[in-house]
């Protein structure tokens, strides 16, 4: 194997860690204030086609990159009238905006399938850093996306930790009446955790279709939002711990079509010879393994997870 | 429904007023009238002299009324001092900055807190310190306490007296909400009765009153007393035994050390303790939902240490647990499909349930234990907590066990439900059951059983005859100075 093919391989796997970190720090964002929205691959591919249409029509990528946020920030609004302001199943509502959002992609991209925009996001060097020998082309010349995510993932977590806001977001999501009772407003927290969910995920469909694989088709995303719900409970509910799994989600994502290149043995294994789906698999299965690791060490203390996660609230019901 | 009609509450600054009555008498609700959570159909909310609406707990808060639940509303992983502060805190945080603010807050008002520490490792006086607190860092002016003592021991009770004191003589009032009619004498200066909603009495100054006058004010009339039991009679065999049992509480702390007690056939043993001292660990080891980590547990002298708790109950084994819609019943299922939950396999055919059984099984069971329901196909949680009690008591009782573990069996229900229990308890008695009574009520432990066990930090620290003991021993016992 080339040495250029492996830096390549490192390439993507920064970009394919920012695609699904994106979707998956939204996604945080929602569950941490308690709201379980299974819909973010429906916002993705909502974030691609919207995101594709605004940058042809503009020429402007950032232009598309924006309004794919705010895209997915009204297609998560519907989960959030649904399932926080009328209270109901949050995983019925989810997994009906994954299929919905899905086929209203799909009609909504029928006539620019296999159209190509001007201007797509462009690698962006940083001075001094860029002309690193390996480092500098896997770290510091990326499209400028991927240095927004990172900005995010900080933004986030210190927002989390370190402001009123985020304290009320955490308490929101592990007891709706105690932060009821202490005078925010449970709905509003709520569905502004799921309503700026869905602008990350929004954002990073349109990544997806902006950069990774310029263009619209449908199925193009391709279950990375499954894996971005799976990278949240993998992360175990924070930021740090998220930016990591991505790392490693997206290793397995830029492996899987490389896989078939790569001529050496591991472990007695024929590399070359492993089917790429059961690379696809690896990050659930690690997942289901992070939930067995984290189910064994906090038995005795609180998980986690937040404990409101799923749980509508209604303020007559006590 | 209406809860409250026409209930008047007027609280001076720098006192602190009880606001009395039985459950049901509409408490809770004119707390939560103040506590802006419901809004009410009719008059006025006025704090400081200023009319008030409330639209949100929000609303009440701003205008200094400060609410400690008898749940508290707490965030268990978060540490203290964020819990203080939450609703009410800086743009930015800086811990270390809140932390040592909540610890200067804390000290000012003489309350033992780390700020630093996450609310799930507290006790239960500890996490009542922080519900406090938070009033304390709004500035609240009017501070509603609901049944504050249920979940203390008798020294953290007289600790919150003072704390409560040294409140009020900064100028704050304490609405104080309880049933413990010594501790209101003890702590309150005056006094509202609340009776089917209405306002039945108001006493300006406690001390002028006795607790007779005052009990009767609330029930409307004298008496009304427990069920007392019949004589002691012979004991007839053991029925179950626990012998040097330990176990651990959910968070891995020892809950229970070294327990070794006897039942026997026709005996009412109660377990007397401040809550929250091994009571429901003890109740869960016996009937199967915790796993002991020594000691042996036996049922008619059968070794059940590692049987299932449906093992347990064919055995004989019946439990009447403290949460009553969770544990003990499900809340959307039907009162028929609750009723044969225990005894489903006596309704079958081949594998299918056999559903004319089922239901007259289930009216056997309304009409014996006089539960009052409507359609027996409505989903249960509908019904009133003596009527679940009934209903739960009855199903336990149904295929005639030898023990009935009854944790809190009585609790929070109306003078008849408590009444209806308490004789079902004694007759059961009589009919040679032997049965283990987990309570909080001292009259009722006392009224009931054969014998008192005081439970203390996991441990049996005494044994007493349940006539012949004074209170002050008991209490004691309790505190973890049994008297030698």
């Amino acid at each position: 194997m080339s040495e250029a093919a492996l830096v390549g391989l490192f390439v993507a796997t920064v970009q394919f860690a920012t695609l699904v970190f994106l979707a998956a720090l939204g996604e945080l964002i929602a569950e941490r204030a308690g709201v379980l929205n299974l819909g973010v691959e429906g916002m993705m591919a909502m974030g691609a086609v919207s995101g594709f249409m605004v940058g042809l029509e503009t020429g402007s990528p950032w232009a598309a990159f924006f309004a794919a946020a705010a895209v997915g920030a009204l297609v998560g609004g519907l989960h959030a009238l649904v399932s926080v302001l009328l209270g109901a199943d949050q995983v019925v509502s989810g997994l009906a905006l994954t299929i919905g959002g899905l086929g209203l992609a799909a009609y909504v991209g029928r006539n620019v399938v296999g159209e190509r925009p001007e201007t797509l996001f462009t690698d962006l060097g940083i001075a001094g850093l860029a002309d690193i020998r390996w480092f500098g082309d896997i770290f510091f010349n990326q499209p400028p996306v991927v240095y927004l995510a990172v900005l995010l993932g900080l933004a986030v977590w210190f927002v989390l930790t370190r402001t009123r806001l985020g304290l009320a977001l955490r308490a929101v999501g592990e007891s709706a009446p105690t932060t009821d009772a202490v005078g925010h407003s449970v709905m509003a927290l709520r569905a502004g955790a799921v309503m700026v969910g869905g602008a990350f995920a929004g954002a990073a469909g349109s990544f997806l279709s902006l950069y990774m694989a310029p263009g619209w088709t449908e199925g193009m995303v391709a279950g990375r939002g499954w894996i971005a719900v799976a990278l949240v409970i993998f992360g175990a509910w924070r930021p740090g711990r998220l930016a990591l799994g991505a790392l490693l989600f997206g290793f397995t994502l830029a492996l899987q079509p490389r896989l078939q290149s790569f001529d050496i043995e591991l472990l007695g294994v024929q590399v070359n010879r492993i089917s790429p789906a059961l690379l696809g698999i690896l990050p659930f299965v690690l997942t289901v393994v992070v939930l067995v690791i984290i189910s064994w060490r906090y038995r005795h203390r609180p998980s986690p997870a937040p404990a409101a996660l799923g749980l509508p609230y209604r303020r007559e019901e006590r | 429904m209406i809860a409250c009609a026409g209930a008047d509450l007027r609280v001076r600054p720098g006192t602190i007023h009880a606001l009395l009555g039985e459950n049901g008498a509409g408490k809770t609700t004119m707390v939560n009238v103040l506590a802006g959570v419901y809004r009410p159909d009719a008059g006025e909310v006025w704090v400081n002299g200023q009319r008030r609406q409330f639209y949100s707990p929000a609303d009440a808060i701003a205008a200094g009324v400060g609410m400690v639940y008898q749940e508290f509303r707490l965030v268990p992983t978060l540490t203290v001092a964020e819990n203080v502060v939450l609703g009410a805190a800086p743009r930015v945080l800086r811990s270390s900055e809140i932390e040592e603010r909540v610890a200067e807050l804390s000290a000012e008002y003489g309350m033992a807190a780390d700020p630093t520490r996450p609310v799930w490792q507290l006790s239960m006086g500890e996490r009542q310190r922080v519900e406090i607190l938070k009033s304390l860092w709004r500035n609240a002016s009017v501070l509603v306490m609901d049944e504050p003592t249920a979940v203390l021991t008798p020294g953290e009770a007289a600790e919150l007296g003072a704390t409560l004191r040294s409140m009020a003589e900064g100028g704050r009032s304490v609405i104080y909400i309880s049933h413990k009619l010594d501790q209101v004498v003890a702590f309150c200066d005056e006094a509202t009765v609340l009776r089917q909603g209405k306002t039945a009495a108001t006493v300006d100054n406690l001390q002028d009153v006795d607790l007779t006058a005052l009990a009767e004010m609330m029930v409307g009339t004298s008496g009304g007393g427990y069920v007392d039991r019949p004589p002691p009679r012979d004991r007839g065999p053991e029925v179950l035994s626990l012998q040097n049992v330990s176990a651990l509480n959910d968070r891995g702390l020892p809950a229970l050390t070294d327990i070794n007690m006897t039942i026997h056939s026709g005996e009412i043993v109660g377990i007397v303790g401040v809550s929250g001292n091994g009571q429901k660990e003890l109740a869960e080891v016996i009937t199967g939902l915790r796993r002991p980590t020594e000691g042996r547990v036996t049922v008619k002298e059968q070794d059940i240490t590692g049987a299932s708790p449906g093992d347990r109950y064919r055995l004989g084994l019946a439990y009447v647990p403290e949460d009553r819609l969770g544990v003990g019943l499900a809340p959307k299922m039907s009162v028929v499909d609750n009723a044969v939950v225990r005894s489903y396999k006596s309704q079958r055919r081949g594998l299918m349930l056999v559903v004319d059984r089922c239901v007259k099984f289930c009216q056997t069971l309304v009409e014996q234990f006089g539960v009052r329901v409507g359609r027996l196909g409505d989903p249960i949680a509908g019904l009133s907590g003596g009527n679940l009690q009934r209903l739960l008591l009855g199903r336990e009782l149904a295929e005639q066990p030898a023990v009935l573990v009854a944790a809190q069996p009585t609790r929070g229900l109306d003078v008849q439900g408590v009444a209806a229990i308490q004789s079902h308890l004694v007759e059961q008695r009589a009919n040679g059951v032997g049965v283990l009574l987990i309570s909080e009520d001292l009259d009722e432990l006392q009224a009931l059983s054969d014998v008192l066990l005081v439970m203390y930090e996991g441990r049996v620290v005494g044994e007493y005859p349940p006539d012949v003991t004074p209170r002050s021993i008991l209490g004691s016992a309790m505190a973890g100075n049994p008297p030698t």
